[in-house]
């Protein structure tokens, strides 16, 4: 009898040691230890065996049952570790150094100078207003107290237009239409793009960008104009400037001042770039002219206020260190692809 | 302009002050100092020498040998110039001695020894280039040092003429003295004035047919018995250092009065002159200026006429049949004040801008006139005590600027400043300006003086500016604002255009670009696009780049091509101004467009449709709608007959897009998927967006339904989905496409989702629905697959 189980134990060991594919392991299962497998055909068998050794019979073949299930799933293992095994080394190890597919956008830089002075401006609570860049006589000279023949029209070479309009000169020519939209009080921004009519060289554009602001209130200062100026233009440069104002004439502020900022090159010690002064010229301001805010519908005995002037392109050239102003509208990818954000 | 601190000091006393501080507070308070310039630095130990012999030189015909008698001494040297002559006193270099970029050492020149040097204006510094020694008086004490008989030592400073133009009073010293009398708190001194009364007894200078318009002030005078032709060196380094050159003593004196004054005068030579008018000429005639250059002079161009013929245009510059000569020993001298408009019209008209010209432009105060004249005199009859006033000054006075007086308070300054500036102070700035004030208590009254009355200061605004600029913005408190808090809300248009540039650039890999308004006619050519009919420029330098767009890509197809071979993929964006023709009002049409193109080597259909993927995603993103998408006509020349799209949110066209006109594609790269797109962010702005509203997922397992259909080629998946649509089932949640093919006619399959909120759907529920719409779609010859 025991030499019916060793026998069924050798021939089982032996077929699971040539089986190695998974239907081969399920094979062996069925006929080994399937409802009419071998194994269980023994077990099946218990009533032949002599009673006082079936205790014994039982343990035996229980044994092999074990040893045959524990065989199989081993085998099986083994033979899917392998399989894995197999695949990873045949993965492709990949090229990480292949060109990215992914294309990558770029903004115009003058959007994103805008954008940060924007949102200085945005956090001081001023209004960001758009304007058009067609506008007429009225708007971009008559209502900033720049009448006929006024010199200012010679000195801003303006492109006229067939239908009777021009191409706005300055943002200054927003200040009427906002004035008259939001009355006072008022803080409003008025970024955009102006048109002088002169030749282009690496200094000079046709079209170019400036940002106005105007604060009107009650009791608006001069010593609040400079206080404004200092905190506007410490945030956009990132760091502590100094200001000084000097007279500067323009139609539309009374009194009027040419702001500039400590050199940003020498910290005001003088060198090349601010031809050793240790200031740089950077923009015009001033309280807004009292005919200017009766155009604009402002009650001059209750109101004041001051408007300044940031030149966007110069201020773009600056951050950037772009030398040639004709880069900007180039529209050459080249030059431009670089501005990510 | 320059400014000579000499000629400053003459008008206001400046010892013990730091000239250069008082410069940089200058710059401050008045106008930008743009050079500061130390003069006669250079020239050192030049001696006053008289010629006591002159020897020709052994070995050259040019060269003498002088002999120089220095007072205590004698000294000899080589001198090449062609002026010499015993008994000339000039200025003498000796050894040791320095010039205008050399030390004077022994020389040998020819073979002789050379012990100094004499020198010409040029080399002391006081002429651009000299033709021979610069003579000085025979009164010149000799062996005394020439810098300490004449002011070479001089600080000079260059003011920006453009920071000038509305201070007409700024044109000369004495105006400038007035501003330095006012930062360094001293006081003014008058001008030395000739008293005109003492003529009113003589004839006039004969006057007749003065223009009523343009001209506001004529006035002349008359002195004879002129025979000095030389100026004093003084004057002469004066003029040299403010930039001009001493030509002589008449033409000096006018320069020199106009430098002071700023009021420019015409010295006429008075046997070409007789009666002066002053008139413009119906028709246009050639008139030569004392330059030498013939002029057109046309009927809107004033004239200064003398018995009714040209003699000078007025208030730019005088003409070659009258100006004075080497003999004139008469003078009739004009000091007139004209139209500033006029002058500054003409001397751009005839070309020519002169130091006359620019002051006039500034709108001068014809107080001036007066003063000038009895200036010139007050120099002439000094300098040349033969002269002798002829005639009485003949005064045509015809404009007058009315008197401007202006009231304001204490609190009005201070509101403007945000400081308490005191009182006496704005008494004391104001006073020294030549404003005359009446102070009672914190209120003042007035009265603003003719030099700047004539446009500069008209409102008490303008004052504030007088009292702050010489208090000095350095000495402000600085104190920032109280205003009310206000919540700032970005505007609908300038937020749309942050998110559309946004997600072109972070989520399409776009490019923006800045292009010009108007169109480049070559560019165009070269695209084979015609230049629209539209607004354009009057006045543009570049015939070719007049038309303002119409498109954006207009400007954006010419930049795409010349980037063609930047990447084998890749798109441009602008949000821009288009103008599209004028309104009913004649204004331009002008809309914030937003303008993209795109080049590609993906297959065109995949290019376009991906392109409409792009501004569906962007749009639905912005106002959580929907567009559509209608094939319409073309109306630009790169829009494809075929392939061009109305783009449409909420039943309005707010684009359009398009792949390009194969003959239009061909010129920028034939093999390229080009695509185009314009939206229009104005029309975006205007329509609302719909909020979100949130729907709970069924909890039921819906049922999808898949059909496939036969059709014609031109049969689209709308004309497939409509009547599904149209007649939309409660439990219909989605239509989508699962596969399209063509080949002989069109296959396509959709997929109907079903869904319930109340329960699992079965199959037979819904045929019946479909069933419908398949009797509808029959009609239309839309068929399932058999």
């Amino acid at each position: 009898m025991d030499n019916r189980i060793q026998r069924l134990r050798e021939q089982f060991l032996e077929n699971l040691q040539r089986a190695n594919a998974a239907e081969a392991f399920e094979e062996l299962r069925v006929q080994y230890l399937g409802k009419k497998g071998e194994i269980t055909g023994l077990l099946k068998n218990m009533a032949s065996i002599e009673p006082e050794r079936r205790k014994e019979y039982g343990a035996l073949v229980n044994q092999l049952k074990e040893e045959a299930e524990n065989g199989i799933k081993k085998r099986m293992e083994e033979a899917h570790a392998r399989e894995l095994n197999a695949r990873i080394a045949a993965t492709e190890r990949y090229d990480l150094t292949l060109p990215s597919m992914v294309r990558q956008g770029s903004y115009h830089p003058i959007t994103l100078v805008q954008r940060e002075v924007e949102q200085i401006f945005a956090s001081m609570g001023f209004t960001i207003e758009d304007y058009d860049e067609i506008v007429d006589d009225y708007h971009c000279f008559e209502a900033l107290n720049i009448p006929k023949h006024h010199p200012a029209r010679d000195m801003q070479d303006t492109y006229y237009l067939s239908n009777g309009q021009l191409l706005k000169t300055h943002t200054s020519a927003a200040q009427n239409a906002i004035m008259k939209k939001y009355g006072a009080p008022l803080r409003a921004i008025f970024p955009g793009r102006c048109f002088r009519n002169e030749s282009t060289d690496a200094c000079h554009e046709n079209t170019f960008f400036q940002m106005e602001g105007i604060m009107i209130d009650e009791n608006i200062s001069i010593s609040n104009l400079i206080y404004f100026m200092k905190t506007m233009l410490s945030e956009v440069f990132q760091r502590d400037v100094k200001v000084r104002l000097r007279p500067g004439f323009f139609p539309f502020v009374e009194p009027g001042f040419e702001l500039d900022i400590s050199c940003l090159i020498c910290g005001g010690e003088g060198c090349p770039s601010c031809k050793n002064s240790g200031w740089l010229e950077l923009c015009p301001c001033g309280m807004i002219h009292p005919n200017v805010l009766k155009a604009g519908g402002i009650d001059t005995e209750k109101y004041t206020g001051f408007a300044f002037g940031l030149g966007l392109t110069r201020l773009a050239m600056m951050k950037y260190g772009i030398k040639d102003i004709r880069d900007l509208n180039s529209g050459n990818l080249k030059s431009l692809d670089q501005f990510v954000k | 302009m320059n400014v000579s601190m000499n000629w400053i000091s003459e008008y206001v006393d400046l010892t013990g002050l730091d000239r250069e501080e008082l410069i940089r507070r200058f710059t401050l308070s008045t106008a930008e100092v743009e050079e500061v310039y130390h003069y006669g630095t250079e020239i050192n130990g030049v001696l006053v020498a008289e010629i006591t012999k002159i020897d020709e030189h052994p070995n050259s015909k040019k060269l003498h040998l002088l002999e120089l008698n220095l007072g205590d001494h004698t000294d000899r040297c080589v001198c090449g110039a062609p002026n010499v002559r015993v008994g000339m006193r000039v200025p003498f270099a000796p050894l040791g001695a320095s010039v205008k970029g050399m030390t004077i050492g022994e020389a040998t020149i020819a073979g002789v020894k050379s012990c100094g040097m004499c020198c010409s204006a040029a080399e002391l510094g006081i002429a651009d280039a000299s033709s021979g020694l610069l003579e000085l008086p025979a009164d010149a004490p000799l062996g005394k040092a020439v810098k300490d008989l004449y002011a070479f030592d001089d600080i000079v400073f260059e003011v920006d003429n453009k920071s000038l133009t509305n201070r007409p009073d700024l044109w000369g010293h004495y105006g400038i003295a007035r501003e330095f009398s006012a930062i360094a708190k001293r006081p003014l001194k008058p001008l030395a004035l000739d008293d005109l009364t003492k003529y009113d007894a003589l004839d006039p200078v004969p006057l007749g047919g003065i223009d009523g318009e343009l001209c506001y002030r004529y006035s002349a005078i008359r002195a004879d018995g002129i025979t000095k032709t030389v100026s004093p060196i003084d004057m002469q380094i004066r003029l040299y250092y403010c930039g001009m050159r001493a030509i002589s003593l008449l033409a000096d004196l006018t320069n020199y009065v106009m430098l002071e004054l700023g009021q420019p005068t015409h010295a006429f030579d008075s046997r070409k002159v007789g009666t002066i008018g002053v008139q413009r000429y119906p028709e246009p005639f050639l008139f030569k200026t004392l330059d030498g250059t013939e002029r057109r002079i046309d009927p809107e161009t004033l004239m200064i006429t003398s018995d009714g013929n040209p003699v000078a245009v007025a208030g730019v510059m005088g003409g070659e049949n009258s100006e004075i000569v080497a003999d004139t020993d008469s003078v009739t001298l004009e000091c007139a004040t004209f139209s500033a408009v006029s002058v500054r019209k003409t001397s751009s008209r005839i070309g020519l801008r002169t130091d006359a010209s620019m002051r006039y432009e500034k709108t001068l105060d014809p107080e001036l006139c007066k003063a000038a004249a009895a200036r010139f005199l007050n120099l002439l009859l000094s300098i040349d005590p033969g002269a002798k006033v002829m005639s009485r000054y003949t005064d045509c006075y015809q404009y007058r600027y009315p008197d401007i007086d202006l009231h304001f308070t204490k609190a009005f300054v201070d509101r403007y400043t945000g400081i308490d500036i005191c009182d006496a102070q704005i008494e004391d700035t104001l006073t020294r300006l030549g404003f005359e004030v009446r102070r009672d208590g914190a209120a003042f009254d007035v009265k603003v003086p003719s030099w700047r009355a004539t446009k500069d200061v008209t409102i008490p605004a303008d004052v504030i500016e007088e009292i702050t600029r010489i208090y000095g913005y350095d000495n402000f408190n600085i104190e920032t604002t109280m205003s009310a808090l206000k919540p700032v809300l970005p505007q609908q248009g300038k937020a749309d255009e942050a998110a559309v540039k946004d997600a072109l650039v972070k989520s399409f890999g776009l490019h923006e670009v800045h292009t010009y308004l108007w169109c480049d006619a070559k560019k165009l050519n070269e695209l084979k696009i015609p230049v629209p009919e539209n607004v354009s420029l009057l006045n543009g330098m570049n015939p070719d780049t007049t038309v303002l767009r119409t498109a954006m890509m207009h400007t954006l197809l010419p930049v795409l091509r010349e980037n063609r071979f930047y990447a084998p993929a890749f798109g441009i964006f602008e949000i821009g101004r288009t103008v599209k023709g004028v309104k009913p009002d004649g204004t331009a049409n002008e809309r914030r467009t937003l303008g993209v193109a795109l080049l590609s080597h993906d297959k065109e259909r995949t290019a376009f449709l991906g392109a409409r993927d792009m501004i569906a995603s962007i749009l639905y993103d912005l106002r959580r709608k929907q567009p559509t998408f209608t094939r319409i006509e073309p109306i630009n020349a790169w829009e494809h007959p075929a392939n061009t799209a109305a783009i449409v949110l909420d039943g309005k066209q707010i684009g359009t897009m398009s792949t390009v006109h194969p003959e239009i594609a061909a010129q920028i790269d034939k093999k390229a998927a080009l695509v185009t797109l314009e939206l229009d962010m104005d029309a975006l702005a205007e329509i609302p967006g719909d909020e979100l509203t949130y729907r709970e997922p069924s909890r039921f397992p819906g049922i999808d339904i898949d059909l496939s259909f036969v059709v014609d080629k031109d049969v689209t998946f709308a004309d497939v989905t409509r009547p599904f649509y149209a007649d939309r089932d409660e439990t219909l949640s989605d239509i989508t496409l699962v596969d399209i093919y063509e080949a002989e006619g069109k296959s396509l399959t959709i997929r109907l989702s079903f869904v319930s909120q109340v329960k699992t759907l079965q199959k037979q529920e819904v045929q019946a629905y479909i069933d419908r719409i398949l009797d509808v779609l029959a009609k239309e010859n839309i068929r399932l697959r058999a």
